[in-house]
């Protein structure tokens, strides 16, 4: 116990002289929580329009002024060249090519239809995606509300209609900060505790101390455990600095307990400390270990359930996330802060997490060899 | 804590191999035997890539040997390599400290992590500690090179062992800190520690009460100093002259020459038995015009070595 003591001063004295860790371990995440989540937005805004008219009547300003007050797009080019609207998409100043017929007003009034035509840019494919059915679903209202104007006496509907309304459960507003902050902040405690902790038993390696230390009586378990407990208590202020950040900036206020956040978390950074281990027993060097660590970030990350949803990635990778532990903790993270869960709903990842903590952990002391 | 010795030896190494590589091509260690007695100071001498930090590495319990047996204060190396823990000191050549701890600092967690203090062991450390008592609040990476070893000796002796082995401790230190380094092993070696010392130097042997000369992986001789010293039988010459280069060459040539290698500012010739210093004379005045001066010396240590390393 003696030693573990005087292994763990060592560790925070070493920490707390290292200015550059400290401003890693404090400055980072303050200023990833306070720019990503405002960048990091699903919504997609700015569409570049280019318009061609042909027609230029009453109803297609009338369209036009739909469009534009939606708020998604920029009217960027009104012209009546299509070939002069493509040469904008080419050099990137249109997204999206609307073309209205010439007597698109007249064949509205005379046929009651009337066809548009419109061109995706589709080398940003979210943007694409999203811009266009932005636009059909703007024209579709469109139709709809002219429709209205020429039913003055709506004694039967000529077609049925479905309408769908819905209401955004546990995030009315759509609000996709409430929805990236907490996994802004897995991220976050996931590279604080596996790189710093892979990072630091190889600098022992690189300089050589680890030899000293393997001759002397130290038990492997002492050591390993005078490594992870800095780390985890690192960990743990990270987490607490970044629920303080989501509360002061965000307005995010967990609608579960903090204590089930502050559970969860305590035994999530044993799994990711113990991966961290686990990287420095096989890595030699820094270089390596920062590899090595980047590349499982990188996959952790996209894996991970953060930027696009594990539901609808395909079977095989939705796979390889269950073996991801970040996805829990992300998945776990969004269920207590904005839905309120409670540690019996999330008891299942609780017991997931343990056994990662455990395997990690256990991988990690056999490969460590004081000897070779 | 009282140690207990169970044998009069404190290292004892018999026909231990060790190899590396896959296929295991590098033969480091060649089936070396040797006993190192309580309390002695052993000398390991050999250039580079002798096998010495494996034979090393071997007895402190970080290496596993192919095959062969050791034991240090009477412990075997592969199923007692915890007792050894706690009574081997083990400076290796590339000696870490954390720079980013204080000296203090840096003593008192080895003190620690063997499970005593500084006080404890002060006696000692005290001679050497006196020396970098003065910086004990400074950064260890900041410390200069012989500051530096001071404080890992100190590190190294912290618990107290009875065996200490130290790795080329004076391989890029200042002769006179090389000076002052052997002058704490004898002063160490009075307190009844035992010390294994490996150096590339020959001119250390001397200063030890045994040495073993090593090569490649084998053990060529071990003895006193002055026994191998003793038991060199040619006749030895020191030649000097404006033109050494040419001299070296000239003297190679000469019939009656066993080896020729520079010394100092002189050229050492090991004579082959039947042949003088004025048969080399003469044969040097003969094809070569330069101007020499010749005189018969006694051999060193440095001369028996490089004997037996040309035997090989």
């Amino acid at each position: 116990m003696r030693t573990l003591k005087f292994l763990l001063q060592k560790e925070f004295r070493q920490i707390f002289r290292d200015p550059a860790i400290l401003r890693i371990i404090f400055i980072m995440p303050v200023i990833q929580l306070l720019v990503l989540p405002w960048a990091a937005d699903y919504e997609t805004k700015n569409i570049k329009l280019a318009v061609v008219d042909h027609d230029h009547s009453a109803y297609t300003r009338q369209l036009l002024n739909k469009i534009t007050a939606s708020g998604y797009f920029i009217l960027n080019e009104y012209g009546s060249s299509y070939r002069q609207s493509l040469q904008q998409v080419e050099n990137d100043k249109a997204d999206l090519i609307l073309e209205i017929p010439a007597h698109f007003e007249k064949d509205l009034v005379k046929e009651e239809k009337a066809t548009l035509f419109m061109a995706i840019n589709a080398i940003n494919g979210v943007k694409a995606n999203l811009g266009g059915s932005y636009l059909q679903k703007i024209i579709q209202d469109y139709n709809s509300e002219v429709r209205t104007e020429w039913i003055q006496f709506p004694r039967f509907s000529p077609e049925t209609q479905i309408a769908v309304t819905s209401s955004n459960w546990f995030n009315p507003l759509m609000n996709y900060k409430y929805f990236m902050v907490p996994g802004i902040l897995v991220i976050l405690l996931t590279m604080v505790g596996t790189n710093l902790t892979a990072i630091n038993i190889v600098k022992e390696k690189e300089i050589g101390t680890i030899e000293q230390i393997n001759v002397t009586p130290i038990h492997k378990y002492t050591f390993i455990l005078g490594k992870l407990l800095p780390f985890w208590l690192l960990g743990m202020i990270v987490l607490t600095l970044g629920l303080l950040i989501a509360y002061l900036f965000y307005g995010i206020l967990p609608l579960g307990s903090f204590f089930t956040i502050y559970v969860f978390a305590a035994i999530y950074l044993f799994a990711v400390l113990g991966l961290g281990l686990l990287v420095s027993t096989y890595a030699s060097n820094q270089q390596q270990a920062m590899l090595l660590s980047f590349f499982l970030m990188m996959i952790f990350i996209l894996l991970g359930g953060l930027y696009t949803s594990i539901d609808s990635m395909p079977e095989w990778a939705q796979w390889i996330t269950r073996f991801n532990p970040v996805s829990y903790f992300i998945e776990v993270m969004r269920m207590v802060v904005l839905k309120g869960s409670t540690l019996s709903d999330i008891r299942n990842y609780l017991y997931i997490m343990m056994g990662f903590a455990l395997f990690f952990n256990g991988w990690a002391v056999i490969s460590y060899r004081k000897r070779s | 804590m009282i140690r207990q010795t169970n044998t009069m030896n404190a290292v004892e190494v018999s026909h231990l191999v060790k190899t590396y590589g896959k296929k295991k091509e590098v033969l480091a260690l060649d089936d070396i035997s040797l006993v190192v007695g309580q309390g002695e100071l052993f000398g390991i001498i050999g250039p580079d890539g002798a096998g010495k930090t494996s034979l090393f590495r071997i007895l402190t319990t970080l290496l596993l040997a192919d095959s062969g047996r050791a034991s240090v204060d009477g412990y075997e190396v592969v199923k007692q390599y915890k007792e050894i823990r706690n009574w081997v000191g083990y400076m290796p050549g590339k000696f870490s400290l954390y720079p980013d701890l204080s000296v203090a600092e840096n003593l008192n967690f080895f003190a620690t992590i063997f499970n005593t203090t500084v006080k404890k062991n002060f006696d000692l450390i005290r001679d050497i500690y006196v020396q970098i008592e003065p910086f004990q609040h400074r950064r260890a990476g900041k410390l200069s090179g012989g500051m530096k070893q001071k404080l890992a000796l100190s590190c190294t002796l912290i618990h107290r062992p009875s065996v200490l082995f130290l790795d080329e401790p004076t391989t890029g230190v200042d002769a006179v800190s090389r000076k002052e380094f052997w002058e704490m092993l004898k002063r160490l070696k009075q307190q009844g520690i035992t010390i294994l010392v490996s150096t590339p130097y020959m001119d250390e042997a001397g200063l030890c009460d045994r040495v073993a000369l090593m090569q490649n992986g084998s053990i060529l001789s071990i003895n006193t100093p002055q026994r191998v010293v003793s038991e060199f039988r040619n006749e030895l010459i020191a030649a000097k002259s404006q033109k050494m280069l040419q001299l070296l060459e000239a003297l190679k040539g000469y019939e009656g020459t066993e080896n020729a290698y520079p010394f100092g500012e002189y050229h050492h010739v090991v004579m082959k038995k039947g042949f003088g210093m004025n048969g080399l004379k003469s044969y040097i005045d003969k094809v070569s015009a330069i101007p020499v001066d010749m005189v018969a010396t006694e051999p060193d240590i440095e001369d028996c070595f490089i004997a037996l390393m040309k035997d090989e």
